[in-house]
């Protein structure tokens, strides 16, 4: 393509957005409605997940060991736990750790009375885990270790919160879908009442011998500018609501402060700028593609 | 009876192939079209045109013109037979070559076909920029076709603000600004009043001197009859007469 060629096809994509300012505008709101919708649940679904990931993190089983055990065998068994793939950390807590934070958190000033560690026996494991629903097979493999007293574990929350993992992909999927579809048909429509203004622009095109590539690029073009600014108008509000929504639910509802994390706006806008603006002209692209197709066999 | 006769004219037309292919430009081999609905709109066409000639091709509404423009711009393939345009066999020809090969042609239509929201200037130069001339040469091309046609102070504006003769000298110069052997002019006074008819046809005429070959397709009786030249008479799908210096054919 020339280069003259390839400024013209710009040249002429531009200008036929404003010929057909408000087909362009209808385009434009109708992919802004959508990737709106999408970036509202994305948001949402985020920091679903960054709840539900704190806490998982916060999920340890907990490995006590049978008394006058030796320090290798400690190491050792620190060593296979390790090993395990559902095992993200482990962290040695000694019996003095163990009294000192027990103290901290539960006796204050009272606990000057005790001149011996009444937790002597209470070195251990903590086991934090990569995926809370393995947690069982986990705990049946700790307790056949030689040299294990106890595991403690909290099996209500790794149910409730891998529970909860699950149903945030179901929803996730469905919701994407329900978008999608929809999308695709708003846009459909609208390309369809616009593109019967060009059928016949279309036509003569292709009787003076344009090759469909040329015929195409300026309404490719078109579609591609008219899906950055559907993209780029719903960022821009997103960005606005987030952060306000955010504070205001943080000083509406305090009580919940201690588990609900919200993720910065930055985190967000990290990942949904380049997928929104990446389905923008996606549409955009594959909605005028098609649609100028079906006029293209004069 | 009928099978016997075909067999002949296609030997002629065989024969004759030989000798007359170096300046024959469009040639029709027993074409014939039809649509899933209804009788042939073209049975058993045999046409040959040559490289300048002016050739009227008249006829009534369902006669086959139509059919035969369309044919000729491969907006259509025969059902049967062959059409040959400027050496490319048109059977032959892939999809993605057609741009191309209708390039050949330049194509004025009865409802002038501009693109509506551009000028005329734009209109014009939009056949250039197809076969990528650059810019810089566009820019001398067009006010130079525009003066050729009369329009050349018009050049800015849009298909609207002008007369139906006038739109359709910016369909002609479009159609000849890249210089095509053949014109094809499908009912290019349709829709112009007695003045402009005849303006447009002296400037086809003054096209087809200048080396083009020049088909108009029209059932303006008046001009066929004054111009002298030669007349494609067409009748449910037939050639029903092929005359040099020939005239409009009344009904019966």
């Amino acid at each position: 393509m020339r280069i003259s060629s390839f400024f013209y096809t710009l040249k002429q994509g531009v200008i036929s957005i404003f010929r057909n300012k408000w087909f362009s505008l209808a385009s434009i709101a109708t992919i802004s409605a959508c990737l709106f919708l999408f970036g509202l649940f994305y948001a949402v679904i985020a920091n679903f997940q960054n709840i539900v990931q704190t806490a998982e993190e916060g999920v340890s089983v907990t490995v006590f060991f049978d008394e006058g055990i030796s320090e290798d065998r400690i190491v050792e068994i620190g060593n296979m736990i390790q090993k395990r793939t559902a095992v993200s950390k482990v962290v040695y807590v000694s019996a003095d750790e163990a009294w000192n934070s027990f103290k901290d958190e539960y006796l204050g000033e009272y606990s000057d009375g005790f001149t011996e560690n009444p937790l002597a026996d209470s070195a251990n494991y903590e086991i934090y885990l990569n995926d809370v629903s393995q947690q069982a097979d986990l705990v049946t493999y700790l307790e056949s270790i030689d040299g294990v007293r106890e595991v403690n574990k909290s099996e209500v929350t790794a149910n409730t919160l891998s529970g909860v993992n699950k149903l945030i992909g179901y929803v996730s999927v469905g919701i994407i879908a329900i978008l999608l579809a929809v999308s695709v048909f708003l846009i459909s429509n609208t390309v369809t009442i616009g593109i019967s203004v060009r059928k016949e622009e279309i036509e003569i095109m292709k009787y003076i011998g344009a090759t469909d590539f040329f015929v195409r690029a300026p309404f490719v073009v078109e579609g591609i500018i008219i899906g950055l600014f559907g993209s780029a108008l719903p960022l821009v509000i997103i960005f606005f609501v987030y952060n306000n929504v955010v504070d205001y639910v943080a000083t509406k509802f305090q009580i919940l402060n201690s588990i609900l994390q919200f993720l910065p706006v930055q985190t967000i806008f990290a990942t949904l700028t380049p997928v929104s603006i990446a389905m923008g002209v996606g549409i955009g692209f594959i909605g005028s593609f098609i649609t100028v197709r079906k006029h293209l066999r004069v | 009876m009928l099978r016997t006769k075909d067999n002949t004219k296609k030997r002629v037309d065989k024969k004759g192939k030989k000798t007359t292919t170096s300046n024959e430009i469009i040639r029709l081999e027993d074409v014939s079209k039809s649509y899933s609905t209804g009788a042939p709109a073209l049975n058993g066409v045999n046409l040959q045109i040559k490289k300048g000639e002016f050739v009227f091709i008249v006829g009534d509404s369902g006669s086959g013109k139509s059919t035969l423009i369309k044919l000729l711009l491969r907006e259509l393939t025969p059902t049967e037979g062959r059409i040959t345009v400027n050496g490319t066999d048109v059977e032959k020809l892939k999809r993605r070559k057609v741009p191309k090969f209708r390039r050949n042609m330049g194509v004025v239509f009865q409802d002038f076909r501009l693109l509506k929201d551009r000028n005329v200037y734009e209109n014009v130069a939009f056949a250039q920029r197809i076969i990528q001339v650059p810019t810089r040469e566009i820019r001398k091309n067009v006010p130079s076709i525009l003066s050729t046609v009369g329009l050349a102070g018009k050049y800015k504006a849009k298909p609207k603000q002008l007369s139906g003769g006038e739109q359709q000298r910016v369909a002609l110069a479009r159609a000849l600004i890249n210089k095509p052997p053949i014109l094809l002019a499908d009912e290019p006074t349709g829709n112009l009043d007695p003045k402009n008819s005849w303006d447009i046809m002296k400037l086809l005429e003054q096209i087809n001197l200048n080396g083009t070959t020049v088909l108009v397709v029209t059932h303006n009786r008046e001009i066929v009859n004054a111009m002298q030249k030669r007349v494609i008479t067409m009748k449910k799908g037939v050639i029903v007469s092929d005359e040099e210096k020939g005239g409009y054919i009344d009904e019966d």
